[in-house]
């Protein structure tokens, strides 16, 4: 193994195991888990992060803030692009408050997905406002659930408020294929962002 | 996805405490561990380690994520970057982050993302 290539990362062409992240992120209950199993090689796992956080209840006799500590679980899968190459997927606690506790959840991602639920449009809100606010790049992909009405896509971005350049694709999270498809929608979106990038300099 | 819960579990926090040996967070080069960052092992077991040490070196002769790492062992992020910055110190392990789809002052990084979307093609 070529142990100076690990002092590296990211040098192209540099040999041994390398690995990218992308978020799924959406608010509870629209299919990020779902997402993460259908299109995983392994059987999706969960980590934790015990989050310590001032209490609302202060100590006025002593002076400190009472200290809670909090489990925020994310499921993750993962898929092997290639001999060398790990794509990490990780789905975002369903209570968006809990992601700037995480220190460096969305930091050296690749980008996210932002799953919308079309029967609850406000549950993604939140999601799509972190994203913007941390700068992340993201593509909204709306899971199309059984009893879900047909809506124009164009529809769901003026509800959303969604910019142009952003891409709004349909997606079954339940599908391999469909959630594929979703991921590929990413990183064609990063590469036009980067054309845009290198135009402009 | 499973809310947020309170821990209400003491004795896995004084289990925490006694695998860390008190320390609450990680400082020096594990502080940029990332749940996707790979680990590898440099070295085998050596007699007289701590088990969770050993545990990570013989689950990591082959690379894998911290949080797979995290799942496998039952322990927090948290925890597991204190264990993980004593491997890396004593030079047992090494870490290998995510890869940023740009690198600062270098700008996108194009041949990665091809390499990602030639790989999610092939799926």
């Amino acid at each position: 193994m070529d142990l100076k290539g690990f002092d590296h990362p990211g040098r192209p062409g540099g040999s041994g195991p390398r690995s990218v992240k992308v978020m799924i992120a959406g608010g509870f209950g629209t299919g990020k888990t779902t997402m993460v199993r259908s299109v995983s090689d392994i059987k999706p796992l969960t980590t934790e992060e015990t989050l310590t956080q001032a209490s609302a209840d202060v100590d006025h006799l002593i002076g400190v803030a009472d200290k809670t500590q909090t489990t925020v679980s994310l499921d993750f899968g993962k898929i092997s692009l290639n001999d060398s190459l790990m794509l990490y997927l990780f789905g975002t606690p369903g209570q968006e408050r809990f992601w700037f506790l995480w220190n460096g959840l969305f930091k050296g991602a690749l980008g996210a997905v932002v799953l919308v639920d079309t029967r609850r449009l406000a549950s993604s809100f939140r999601a799509i406002e972190e994203m913007e606010r941390q700068n992340v790049p993201f593509v909204v992909a709306l899971n199309v659930f059984p009893d879900s009405k047909d809506y124009p896509v164009e529809e769901i971005r003026d509800a959303l408020d969604i910019p142009e350049h952003i891409p709004v694709v349909a997606c079954d999270a339940r599908d391999r294929a469909s959630s594929r498809d979703v991921l590929v929608a990413l990183i064609r979106h990063l590469q036009a962002r980067s054309a845009v990038a290198l135009e402009s300099r | 996805m499973s809310a947020p819960r309170r821990s209400t579990n003491p004795s896995g926090l004084e289990r925490y405490y006694v695998l860390t040996k008190g320390r609450s967070g990680p400082g020096g080069s594990a502080s940029s561990l990332d749940v996707a960052t790979l680990i590898v092992s440099r070295t085998s077991p050596v007699p007289g380690m701590q088990h969770e040490h050993e545990e990570i070196l013989r689950r990591c002769r082959d690379p894998l994520s911290v949080a797979e790492l995290g799942a496998h062992l039952g322990l927090p992020f948290n925890i597991l970057a204190v264990l993980l910055t004593d491997l890396l110190e004593a030079g047992h392990v090494e870490a290998r982050d995510p890869i940023p789809a740009h690198h600062a002052g270098r700008g996108p990084d194009l041949a990665l993302l091809e390499e990602v979307l030639s790989g999610l093609e092939r799926l």
